[in-house]
């Protein structure tokens, strides 16, 4: 098959002779290339662009992505056990169509009078974190889940005027390694020191002796989150709140939305700026590219006055009775602060926002509840039916969310080689943390949500059985 | 209910501007005025006025206009078709200083949000000594001499803004600082320019809106704050800091804890103040024989960074300091605004000025600055 | 749209749509899900026993109860309810593309949609194989080494240069030293924002009369703190800087490094490499040069591309090929680390693939073609109307892909300015246009950009609507101060949105401020 090299391109109105040439001559120039004097010559390519053959038949360019995208292996066809920041939750149908449409797809910005309906999802997504969270402040969400805690860690320090923050050392690294960019290298005059805080062998959550020799009158912020990278809600979060309260640091805590139906929203333990992922509230995986990350906080003028993006305020209009929004304090930067600006803002994930929205409106108070509750039974039942594997050990036994980490030191088999054999047998175990935690020996971060049946998890549990017998 | 209207202010100094036709350098004094009228001297100021007063008329129904009867406004706002509210006006059309001190005053007590002006330097010193900072100003051009930064940039444009002041149920006009000069006249007919900062006063503006958060910007304000602190925790010890006159640079000694003066040339060293309000001798005198800084900030519209205000700064002090340790600090905003887009010198010596000349940073806010051209 | 000059009638779809937050009726549902199976029930027992003590949610939250179709119709409302390029956008510096729909198809597949970014390498061949293919393409058009694709739009890949600035001077033991970065005021301000952010201290350079700094600017502001040069060029003015290989060379020579940020790519694609220039590295977005979508925000691409000598400081992971296979590179000890978790908005890189594939070499080049001959026919047509002003009078050379432009006269004469334009601009069909990033050196300015997409009679459209507007500002400037009549809102009132005491980002907050009963 070949393109017709002849046909005009159908995404370019203009690109035929006879337009071309009319242009040309409205404007008095004699040639297109004429346009670009203001390019000198020695700027031009130095060699020709060579680029892969035009696909310009919509199916050609179509058979050609499909089938190379066909030697992907997808969670559907494999039984999918791995989550640890982004994780398969179901994505309710109607979320795929509204993202889907032209009008919230594919512009920019207009004025809050032509893109009212945009508007106006913006503020149900963060009216509805509000209620999930308790809080009444929820910025439009940023890239991610670390980089939500990166501006949050350097609100805190621009509100404290402090360079130090405590977090727990049980950190997801990919997560870690966003932040540590957030606070700067130490050879920045304005570096955020990060300090890890121990675990509590038991509950998988802060060390509370550890935090208290730790933390100090330098200490801008602590963050802390629940459920946590290895799944484990934290017991002591409020105690954590006090202690941070008593040296004058902000409380962050990290917090998976779909949780709150069951879980207390972290606010209600004492947090004073509330921050996690938003990919679980209607968005597919993507390879990972379905993450985002939202931040939210009291209705404080201090901590209003710290947001680095965008807020949406609903207010009234020329016509009595009418209400249309519109960003607010879209100026603000250094005021009220120290030192520096609010970071940096643009492009982030906004349409992702209306997903969660929908989600949001589709789940009510109850679909909250129940999908809590359904993940928390089916984690549990998995977690107790692979911790009587023989060798096959759960390492916090208790207190867990969605994920668990499961240890298979006993079995004399590393995570690598049993997750090669699980997917032999159509399973993606779960992720391999022994190098990222080397006292967790081989261990693996498992993820059991609502997408899974009791006949997967059992089939999971025959398949480890298996494989750690061998 | 209909909102209550806005009551803005006028006056019209009817003799400003009528110098400049003639080669006369203004017409402060009433026997320079003499002079302009024998050489025939047509007025300026009231055909300025109309000019902005024209901008305004459809926003009339929402304003009061309040203005001295007769030559000082009211002629120009019935010519407008606006009707305005008169306050006595002068009895005679040779009006003086006093007169429009005196409009001023009438128009602080009843309370009007905004004093829109026609005329020059000297006539925004006699305004703002009467309004301080409690109301804003604005000077529709007008005169000979427009050194103070509290013109629009056209007759039209004072107009339209004032309409918008009085419009404005949005928040959208803010209002800033503006200096106000002082030109000594005499001095300039001599071909000698003495420019003294007389004060501030607050101008309006139009805040942009801000289209999204792709736009960003700053809080001019609090950036100012920001990078003074940091001017002032830079200071070396056994440096003397030789501080220009004017509010930015204020905030680095308000920052150090230091009262220094407004208008005034002060020196630091050491994190004290060890002089205030210096003379050209004195401070020739403060930085002899030490190493010494010099920090000045940009006088809005014209951009003289030395010259104007702060001639105490004398071209022996600023070759001694030298170029590099000049340090120059002004908000983003006041820079865009400037004529030219460039900053100007007039240190009394041709050759210094040439040697300041080329590129230099301006601190604009913490951590922020920009590259400014120096014109002599 | 067609037609000649006439204009056609439009008014936006109006659904009074309430609040979310106000609809529905206790009990109803949007989406159920089942009870755990007895066997999980009788292991674990009540979902409630598995929370720690103290941490179950006590109230359930305030969230709407609606059926399924009741939240379809309401959000299909709201998106009637949004103009969103129904009809014309040219917004300026976001260079509008048609979004194929053949690639949205493509990116909801489960092959990309249901693909968890830790699944082995074999099971990933086909997504990896594309991320490759599309470095290789960029690498083509650049001249760069390497690409990544972490970063989550372009302020975000000028962040990523920060960082990788940071971690290639840190090796070189500088990064104390070298804490300044330079950019100029007219580059997008996300670069001195970004800048800062990373820890830099900011030096700016000013335009001057001919639309870019002046090559001294440059000298006077480099030294042996110089980090980094952040520099767009062509900038927003349509002005192309002929000394930038000076400026490279300036900046190389006291050891700091160039990033061209290529957010105006449009008008020169094909046409130069950053890497042929000197650039050591630039960066493209995807979401608007390569025709993924923008999504009234994000989720975009700031597709990040540097020299083998940056390289090593790329956050990881990198897409290599070895014979045919591909894997993820995160063994990188000289990374500066992750700006953002796993490896970017894949689907928009996929998006952009195709859309690089469909085009080829020749459709990329006629696109700039097409881009910079739209945009002058259009600065020529915009310049018969009355109270307009083209910026930089003085520049006679024809203008790249855009062009700012002013509407300082009309203001002057009218009192009608840009904000009030761009808010009359939608009556008519037409989203309004981009005015400016901050700050503003043209007064009441707006900046088209036509782009490859519309047709001559698209861009006739366009400047048929503002000229009719600007007529309606001299004959009745009131009517277009109260702009728009025929959006699903009228003017909002913007005071309360910078008032603590008024504004509201949640409806709890507005209920909290207006009294329960509100709404």
């Amino acid at each position: 098959m070949k393109s017709n090299q002849a046909s005009a391109h159908p995404w370019m109105a203009n690109a035929l002779p006879d337009i071309k040439q009319a242009m040309l001559q409205e404007i008095g120039a004699k040639s297109i290339a004429e346009l670009f004097e203001q390019i000198p010559a020695d700027h031009r390519l130095k060699k020709p662009l060579k680029l892969p053959r035009q696909l310009k038949s919509e199916a050609e360019l179509k058979r050609h992505l499909v089938g190379t995208l066909s030697r992907n292996g997808t969670c559907e066809q494999y039984l999918n056990f791995l989550g640890a920041g982004c994780w398969q939750h179901h994505v309710p149908a109607v979320v795929d169509e509204i993202v889907g449409r032209t009008e919230f797809l594919t512009p920019v910005w207009g004025s809050p009078q032509s893109d009212h309906g945009r508007n106006q999802a913006w503020f149900e997504y963060a009216s509805q974190m509000g209620e999930l969270l308790n809080m009444e402040v929820v910025q439009l969400p940023v890239y991610s889940w670390g980089c939500a805690v990166g501006h949050a860690i350097r609100m805190a320090a621009r509100l404290t005027g402090r360079r130090q923050v405590l977090l727990p050392r049980l950190i997801d690294p990919e997560r870690l390694s966003v932040i540590r960019n957030y606070c700067e290298p130490a050879e920045m005059a304005r570096h955020i020191e990060v300090v890890p805080v121990g675990y509590d062998k038991k509950s998988g959550g802060i060390d509370l002796a550890d935090l208290k020799a730790k933390i100090s009158s330098e200490t801008a912020a602590v963050y802390f989150e629940s459920p946590g990278y290895l799944g484990q809600i934290e017991p002591a979060g409020a105690q954590i709140a006090k202690i941070a309260r008593a040296h004058g640091a902000e409380t962050i805590v990290g917090a998976d939305p779909i949780s709150l139906g069951v879980l207390k929203p972290p606010a209600d333990y004492g947090a004073d700026i509330a921050v996690g992922p938003t990919q679980p509230l209607g968005v597919h995986m993507h390879c990972g590219g379905g993450v985002g990350g939202y931040m939210a906080s009291r209705d404080e003028e201090d901590y209003v006055h710290q947001y680095n993006g965008f807020l949406v305020s609903i207010t009234d209009t020329a016509r009595p009775g009418e209400y249309g929004f519109s960003l607010s304090c879209a100026h603000q930067t250094s005021y009220g602060m120290r030192e520096e600006g609010r970071d940096w803002t643009g492009n982030s994930v906004y349409l992702w926002a209306i997903a969660n929205a929908v989600y949001m409106s589709l789940m009510g108070p109850q679909g909250f509840r129940e999908v809590g509750e359904l993940i928390l039974q089916q984690a549990h039942y998995a977690a107790r039916a692979l911790a009587r594997i023989k060798g096959v050990r759960v390492v916090f036994r208790e207190g867990f969310f969605k994920e668990f980490v499961v240890n298979f030191d006993r079995t004399g088999k590393r995570v690598a080689r049993i997750n090669k054999a699980l997917q032999k047998r159509g399973i993606f175990g779960g992720k391999d943390i022994s190098k990222e935690f080397p006292e967790l020996g081989q261990s693996a971060l498992y993820c059991v949500t609502e997408t899974h049946t009791t006949d997967d998890i059992d089939r999971l549990v025959a398949a480890v059985k298996e494989v750690v017998g061998k | 209910m209909p909102a209550p209207r806005q009551r803005i202010g006028l006056i019209v100094n009817p003799i400003a501007g009528m110098g400049g036709r003639v080669g006369l350098k203004g017409t402060d004094g009433v026997d320079v005025l003499g002079r302009a009228r024998e050489l025939r001297a047509e007025p300026v100021a009231p055909a300025r006025a109309l000019r902005a007063l024209r901008r305004l008329e459809p926003a009339a129904a929402a304003i009061e206009l309040i203005t001295p009867r007769g030559v000082m406004g009211g002629d120009v706002a019935r010519q407008a078709s606006i009707e305005a509210t008169l306050l006595d006006g002068p009895s005679e059309d040779a009006t003086s200083a006093a007169d429009t001190r005196e409009a001023a005053r009438a128009l602080r007590a009843r309370g009007v949000g905004l004093v829109v002006f026609a005329g020059g330097d000297g006539t925004a010193c006699d305004i703002v000594d009467m309004l301080g900072d409690a109301v804003p100003m604005l000077g529709i051009p007008s005169g000979v001499k427009m050194h103070s930064a509290v013109f629009a940039t056209s007759p039209e444009a004072a107009g339209q803004l004032a309409a918008m002041v009085a419009s404005d149920r949005q928040g959208k006009v803010r209002t800033r600082e503006a200096e106000v000069m002082d030109i000594d006249e005499d001095g300039v007919r001599e071909g000698r320019l003495s420019a003294r900062l007389h004060g501030y006063g607050r101008v309006p503006y139009e805040r942009h809106l801000v289209q999204n958060a792709k736009a960003g910007g700053i809080a001019e304000d609090a950036a100012l704050d920001a990078v003074c602190r940091e001017i002032a925790e830079e200071m070396q010890p056994g440096v003397v800091y030789v501080v220009g006159p004017g509010s930015t640079t204020q905030r680095i000694l308000a920052a150090l804890g230091l009262d220094g003066s407004l208008l005034g040339v002060d020196a630091v060293l050491d994190g004290r103040l060890v002089g205030r309000d210096l003379t050209d001798r004195e401070v020739a005198k403060a930085v002899r024989g030490r190493p010494a800084r010099i920090v000045v900030t940009v006088i809005g519209g014209q951009g003289f960074v030395f010259g104007r205000g702060n001639q105490q700064i004398g071209p022996g002090v600023i070759r001694a300091v030298g170029r590099d340790n000049i340090v120059i600090v002004a908000t983003q905003e006041k820079l865009l605004s400037l004529d030219g887009g460039r900053l100007l010198v007039d240190t009394g010596d041709r050759a210094l000025d040439e040697e300041l000349e080329g590129y230099v940073r301006v601190r604009t806010g913490p951590n922020r600055s920009v590259m400014m051209r120096i014109a002599a | 749209m067609t037609g000649k000059n006439e204009l056609r009638r439009f008014h936006a779809a109006v659904w009074d749509e309430p609040l979310v937050m106000q609809m529905g009726h206790p009990g109803r549902r949007g989406q159920v899900f089942p009870a755990a199976d007895p066997a999980v029930r009788k292991a674990v027992g009540p979902a409630r026993g598995l929370i720690p003590r103290g941490m179950a949610r006590r109230n359930a939250p305030a969230l709407p109860e609606l059926t399924e179709p009741e939240v379809q119709r309401h959000y299909l409302h709201l998106s009637q309810e949004t103009l969103g390029m129904m009809g014309i956008s040219l917004f300026g510096t976001c260079t509008m593309k048609y979004n194929a729909r053949v690639s949205e198809a493509v990116a909801m597949r489960p092959e990309l949609a249901e693909v968890h970014p830790y699944q082995p390498e074999e099971t990933l061949q086909g997504v990896l194989e594309l991320l490759h293919g599309f470095d290789l393409i960029l690498r083509a058009l650049s001249g760069m080494d390497q690409f990544v694709f972490q970063a989550g739009g372009g302020a975000d890949a000028a962040y990523t240069h920060c960082c990788v600035t940071r971690a290639y001077h840190q090796a070189r033991g500088e990064l104390e030293q070298r804490d300044e970065i330079i950019t100029s005021i007219q580059a997008h301000p996300c670069n001195a924002a970004t800048a800062a952010a990373a820890g830099f201290k900011v030096i700016t350079l000013q335009l001057e009369e001919n639309g870019y700094p002046s090559t001294e600017a440059l000298k006077a502001a480099v030294s042996d703190r110089t980090a980094a040069l952040l520099i767009n060029n062509p900038d927003d003015m349509g002005i192309y800087n002929p000394d930038i290989k000076d400026w490279v060379r300036i900046v190389h020579d006291v050891g700091g490094v160039c990033f061209y940020d290529h957010a105006n790519f449009n008008g020169v694609m094909g046409k130069l490499r950053a890497r042929e220039l000197g650039f050591d590295a630039c960066m493209y977005m995807l979401h608007k040069t390569f025709g993924a979508p923008k999504g009234g925000g994000g989720p975009a691409v700031g597709a990040y591309g540097c020299s083998k000598a940056l390289a090593p400081f790329l956050p990881g992971p990198v897409v290599v090929e070895e014979d045919g296979v591909y894997r993820l590179d995160d063994d990188r000890p000289h990374s500066t680390g992750k700006v953002r978790e796993f490896w970017g908005n894949v689907p928009q890189v996929i998006k952009a693939y195709a859309w690089a594939r469909c085009m080829g070499a020749d459709g990329i080049n006629e696109a700039s073609d097409l881009s910079v001959l739209a945009n002058n026919y259009m600065d020529k047509k915009l310049a018969q109307i009355k109270g307009l002003a083209r910026s930089n009078p003085d520049v006679k050379a024809w203008r790249m892909e855009m062009t700012r432009w002013g509407l300082g006269p009309l203001k002057e004469d009218t009192g009608v300015g840009t904000v009030e334009v761009a808010n009359r601009m939608a009556d008519f069909g037409v989203d309004p246009f981009w005015m400016s990033h901050e700050p503003w050196v043209v007064p009441e300015p707006f900046t088209p950009e036509a782009g490859e997409m519309y047709s001559k009679d698209d861009l006739d459209y366009w400047i048929a609507v503002i000229a009719r507007i600007v007529e309606e500002a001299y004959d009745d400037a009131a009517r277009v101060k109260a702009a728009p009549e025929a959006q699903p809102i009228h003017q909002i009132n913007g005071a309360p949105l910078e008032d603590p005491a008024k504004w509201a980002m949640t409806w709890r907050a507005y209920r909290r401020k207006n009294g329960a009963g509100a709404g």
